[in-house]
């Protein structure tokens, strides 16, 4: 029986406003989430573990205020929650290397990850640590069905392809067209009393280091007009003004 | 300076524009890359050594490169390469390479580089909300956005040396499923024409198909569209839980201007809006807005691009 892990981590809420103070981003008055994709990396876990049997593990790095976030998979339906105790920026070196560790050391056969996480949008974790470990990867995938092999469907050049994963691999996740299910009274409850295994793993130092946040330039004004006549006119600055038709 | 070393970009057996545009910025970087060309046909390399400012080309040669595979890929492009910076475009493909080749490397990785400025690098985080300039220490793998930094110019002649590359496929394609649909992927095109939920009816999108069928245009969509009609399939999605878009022009089309819709493709070069709602929050980041119905904007449009594309 599979031992599975997913990967969550906690982000500003896709809504919220982004502040920067003193050249960084500040958000202490933001509220925190799962990141959206991850969602879906904890739904397809969870049909994995429905088809083929064993458990699936939450892992997340961060502070102790991530802990919400494995509290939230937890509601959900996963069945050990997991934290690597770190509370700074580290680069992508480093963050793969201390999950990379520590899928070793539980001897998962599966990773789930989302596609790529709200703050950072790299989608370089899944592909990451498929590499450390290894492993094969297949990353955006919009569906998941489990038999001996697990079998998905995800984008490629030229349209959709239908790819046999042989286990062990990183599976990265986009939306889809999965529902992903809500926590129940019980789930809410076992997550209150649930135990988060914090972790503390050594990693190479970053060599990676933020000089600075800025908000994005702001674009000088566009020109604006009424009425559907002025299309045309609109028509001729996209070939004379702006050289993009 | 590092050595920087840029990964061709690859499109329908042949090399994408974009390449040229890694090239500048590896020469932003300070010096002359090596322009590796994964390919199954050696004769495609051709066209790298024509890029201005780079100090080679090799072919690397192999079967394995008619489909990607993260791994193989990565293998087999990582016993070429040289240590230094490598450069790739920031398409999913080649990001998801760029992650395995720094893994593969313990370096690190920054994706979706928009700026370049005394060796730090600019992207966008929080979804386009924010920016972000790190410095780097050392070898580092970084994916470029296409359409920010422009071309190297034509007319070089660099030397091509072919490599045989081998390796095992980790996984497995068991079928190419047909596409929904036959047109261009909103992932692909360089103009997009978007509508949203002010479009009315999933029929109506045939007004923005045939626009797109002038322009050589993708058709995209808000998550409103998608999730009211069935019709419009989730691969037309643009924003936050869609695809993330940088074209030349964006035209949005009875579409809001939501946050997580603007995550998508607020970078986009030229956006164009037409929306009847004078305030609505697209029209703060189009260069170009029309406040009117569509019902009486796109005929004009079509007829005018019309002319023009004749
Ligand atoms: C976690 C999360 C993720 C999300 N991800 C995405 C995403 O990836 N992509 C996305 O798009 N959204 C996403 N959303 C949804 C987003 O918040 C908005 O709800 C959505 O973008 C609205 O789509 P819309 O602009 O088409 O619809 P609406 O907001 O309903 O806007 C319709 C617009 O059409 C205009 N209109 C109406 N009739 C006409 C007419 N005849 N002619 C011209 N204009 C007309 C109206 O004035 C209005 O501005 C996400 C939301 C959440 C919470
Ligand atoms: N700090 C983290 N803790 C747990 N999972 C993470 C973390 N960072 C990234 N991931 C996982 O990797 C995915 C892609 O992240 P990224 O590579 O940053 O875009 C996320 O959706 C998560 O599933």
């Amino acid at each position: 029986m599979p031992n599975i892990v997913v990967l969550v981590k906690q982000v500003p809420d896709t809504n919220a406003r982004i502040v920067i103070s003193d050249n960084r981003v500040d958000l202490s008055s933001v509220k925190m989430v799962m990141s959206p994709y991850d969602e879906f990396a904890v739904e397809t876990a969870l049909q994995h573990r429905e088809a083929s049997g064993g458990e699936v593990t939450a892992i997340t790095v961060g502070g102790a205020k991530a802990d919400k976030v494995l509290k939230d998979a937890k509601a959900i339906g996963v069945d050990h929650i997991v934290r690597i105790d770190c509370d700074s920026f580290v680069d992508s070196n480093s963050l793969q290397s201390m999950i990379s560790n520590v899928v070793s050391e539980i001897g998962a056969d599966v990773v789930y990850c989302g596609k790529s996480a709200a703050d950072t949008g790299a989608g370089s974790t899944g592909p990451g640590i498929a590499e450390r470990l290894g492993w094969a990867s297949v990353s955006n995938i919009i569906s998941a069905t489990f038999a001996d092999n697990v079998s998905v469907v995800a984008p490629a050049q030229g349209g959709n392809v239908r790819i046999s994963v042989t286990l062990p691999a990183v599976i990265s996740c986009d939306k889809g067209n999965i529902k992903v299910r809500k926590p129940n009274v019980r789930g809410i409850m076992q997550a209150k009393k649930a135990q988060v295994d914090v972790k503390s793993v050594s990693a190479p130092a970053s060599s990676i280091n933020v000089i600075s946040h800025n908000l994005p330039p702001s674009k000088p004004a566009g020109k604006t007009y009424e009425g559907g006549e002025s299309a045309a006119e609109v028509a001729q600055l996209l070939r004379d003004e702006a050289n993009v038709i | 300076m590092s050595q920087t070393i840029v990964i061709a970009e690859i499109a329908k057996g042949a090399i994408h524009p974009t390449t040229a545009e890694l090239v500048t910025a590896a020469n932003a970087l300070g010096s002359a890359p090596i322009v590796i060309v994964p390919c199954a046909d050696t004769t495609i390399a051709d066209a790298a050594s024509a890029i201005q400012g780079i100090s080679k080309v090799i072919a690397l040669k192999s079967g394995l490169f008619a489909a990607y595979d993260a791994s193989s890929w990565a293998t087999a492009i990582d016993a070429v390469t040289p240590s230094g910076i490598i450069i790739t475009s920031a398409n999913p493909q080649s990001k998801d390479l760029a992650a395995r080749l720094a893994a593969r490397r313990n370096i690190p990785v920054v994706q979706d580089v928009v700026a370049i400025e005394d060796g730090n690098l600019t992207s966008p985080i929080y979804s386009g909300k924010a920016m972000q300039t790190v410095s780097i220490d050392g070898d580092a793998v970084i994916s470029v956005r296409a359409n920010i930094f422009a071309a190297s110019a034509q007319g070089g002649s660099s030397d091509v040396s072919v490599v045989d590359a081998t390796g095992d496929m980790a996984t497995a394609i068991e079928e190419f499923l047909a596409r929904v649909s036959t047109r261009l992927d909103v992932a692909e095109a360089n103009i997009i024409i978007s509508g949203g939920r002010g479009m009315g009816s999933p029929d109506n999108f045939s007004h923005l198909e045939k626009i797109a069928d002038t322009l050589g245009a993708a058709v995209g969509a808000s998550r409103a569209a998608v999730d009211t009609w069935d019709e419009i399939s989730h691969s037309m999605q643009v924003g936050q839980t869609g695809k993330t878009v940088n074209p030349n022009l964006y035209i949005a089309v009875g579409i809001s201007g939501a946050i997580q819709h603007l995550a998508g493709m607020r970078s986009s070069k030229y956006i164009v809006a037409i929306n009847k709602d004078a305030d609505a929050p697209i029209f703060q980041h189009a260069d170009y807005g029309i406040v009117a119905t569509w019902e009486e904007t796109l005929p004009v449009l079509q007829a005018s691009l019309s002319a023009m594309m004749n």
